[in-house]
């Protein structure tokens, strides 16, 4: 059909996204009136030989809303992720982000940030950000990084950077690009406590102030409720629940509302396991899944 | 106890600086003593000083200097022709894969022929004169140039190819930010292996024959039993060896300053 209306849309979208960063006014002015892409998704289908990954998952993602996407490892949320950045292919089922169907294109109105900060060594920091991006694009670059409080590291080698701070720079990078949506896999796994809490609050900060919609994935329940407007749980590839969070900002992880939802979700994530004892868990798994448990109940 | 701390680290400093230098000035010294008392006949070694003095006397003359430039246009143009080869061929196999499949295992087959037993053949090719020389260099330095270049482009990081397709690159730009900086530091490995191959083949050319080049007077002053003009030679071409390694060495300081073992 409009396989050019297509195009033109794609092409549309790619002139905004380049224009965007050359803006004079640099840093978050002129992003307030935009509220990121919406996401649905119908009947969602991938398997990867044998293997059913997906089985027709369908999930709606409003405007400007902070979803996050909890499950086990292997339960197909990385998967979901991929395909909606346009990495992988659905074997099956539809998916619109914004008003373009989301096909293999890369779109610059997308951006994804992996698990590792995956910048690349031989590039100063500031290059790094500038990836993909005219010369023009440096002093948007430069204000990206004062956005993740790193302008002063503009000139350093990633090796010289601590993993926290990679990920600051990784997601200069992605906002660089003024997306407007957000995907986020599981980007804080590899750090530790402290400075996972200190990104939360600069991932919602940045969130707040540039009104993308933001899609993350994680297998840390609290980094979850801490910061999505809703969380949802993928079991098996279907959705297990739904849960709306509806607590104020910031939030704050020792209130009883939020442990309750915490709770909430863990119960779920766990349940899947206790109640499909022949489902396919590896023993370090099943052990750090009772180890969870046990420490919800004695506290 | 901060003076004397000072001062062994000006010591260690000092130590590590001149010890090195220690065991050839010993040699050195050891070797004038022999040759001087008459244990170390001149038909066999020459005194050093007179080595040193015969290295004069061709710097005057100016027979050096041309012998020299001579064997360094050979080893370079040598170096030139294969190396560019090598590097091209490593980029289009390790980028396409059809250029793979055809090219690839034949290379590797030719690659176990040491270039060395290639040359009654290349003498029959090319006669005695400058092709020959050419082509044995510049086939000693193509294959580590071609495997390192091969090797390295297979070994790029696919997280990092993948994250910059994401973010828009493709084709050239690709190339050039992600393909050829993943690669480089394989591709500099080739370099100082060539570099090395470069001077032991160029080096084994010009004493077969030849009538210019530091290899065509080592050998003429053989003729004429002046061990002391065929010592200069030899402790030429180790000079230039090590030149080469030194430049190959810097080169990667400056080309690979991003990696935290350069830092």
């Amino acid at each position: 059909m409009s396989s050019a209306a297509h195009t033109q849309l794609l092409r549309d979208s790619t002139l905004a996204g380049r224009e965007q960063p050359q803006s004079p006014a640099g840093s978050m002015a002129g992003t307030k009136n935009r509220s990121g892409l919406a996401i649905a998704i119908r009947g969602l289908e991938k398997h990867y030989d044998e293997r059913q990954v997906l089985r027709g998952l369908s999930l709606d993602i409003t405007r400007g809303s902070f979803v996050a996407i909890v499950g086990r490892s292997g339960c197909g949320k990385s998967t979901l992720l991929r395909i909606v950045a346009g990495l992988e292919r659905a074997d099956g089922g539809k998916l619109d982000v914004g008003t373009a169907s989301c096909a293999c294109e890369q779109r610059p109105d997308i951006r994804l940030m992996f698990q590792d900060a995956r910048l690349l060594p031989w590039k100063s920091v500031i290059e790094n950000v500038r990836l993909g991006l005219p010369r023009s694009a440096l002093p948007a670059a430069r204000a990206a990084l004062r956005d993740v409080g790193l302008e002063d590291r503009a000139k350093d080698w990633p090796a010289a950077l601590s993993g926290g701070q990679r990920q600051r720079v990784a997601l200069a990078r992605a906002l660089v690009h003024r997306p407007q949506l957000l995907l986020l896999d599981e980007p804080l796994g590899a750090l530790d406590a402290l400075t996972r809490i200190e990104m939360h609050a600069l991932i919602e900060r940045l969130w707040r102030e540039h009104g993308f919609t933001a899609l993350l994935v994680t297998h840390d329940v609290q980094e979850a409720v801490a910061l999505a407007d809703r969380v949802v749980v993928i079991e098996d590839g279907t959705i297990g629940l739904d849960q709306a969070v509806a607590l104020p900002r910031p939030r704050t992880r020792g209130s009883q509302a939020f442990a309750a939802l915490e709770d909430r979700v863990l119960t779920q994530v766990l349940q899947q396991h206790t109640e499909r004892p022949d489902a396919p868990a590896s023993l370090e798994e099943q052990t750090d899944a009772l180890r969870l448990a046990t420490v919800r109940w004695v506290i | 106890m901060v003076q004397a701390s000072e001062r062994s680290t000006t010591w260690r400093r000092f130590g590590s600086g001149i010890l090195p230098w220690l065991l050839p000035l010993l040699i050195l010294a050891a070797w004038e003593y022999a040759a001087r008392s008459g244990l170390l006949s001149t038909r066999v070694l020459p005194e050093p000083w007179a080595v040193a003095k015969a290295a004069w006397h061709l710097v005057q003359t100016g027979e050096l200097w041309s012998n020299l430039k001579v064997s360094a246009g050979r080893a370079f143009a040598g170096l030139a022709i294969g190396g560019g080869l090598g590097l091209l061929l490593g980029l289009l196999t390790g980028l396409f894969v059809p250029a793979q499949v055809a090219l690839d295992s034949t290379l590797q087959m030719l690659r176990n022929i040491p270039p060395l037993a290639m040359i009654p053949l290349v003498i029959l090719w090319f006669g005695i004169d400058e092709g020959a020389k050419l082509f044995l260099v510049a086939l000693g330095v193509f294959f580590p140039l071609y495997l390192n270049t091969f090797h390295g482009i297979r070994t790029v990081d696919r997280n990092l190819i993948e994250m910059a397709r994401s973010y828009g690159l493709s084709g050239w730009r690709l190339y050039r930010d992600v393909i050829l900086p993943g690669a480089l530091p394989s591709i500099l490995v080739g370099l100082r292996f060539s570099l090395g191959l470069m001077w032991v083949l160029l080096i084994v050319a010009e004493t077969i024959s030849s009538s210019s080049g530091i290899g065509y007077m080592t050998m003429n002053a053989r003729e004429f039993l002046q061990t002391d003009i065929v010592l200069v030679g030899i402790l030429l071409y180790a000079l230039l060896g090590k030149i080469a390694d030194v430049a190959a060495k810097g080169l990667e300081r400056v080309c690979l300053r991003w990696h935290p073992s350069y830092q």
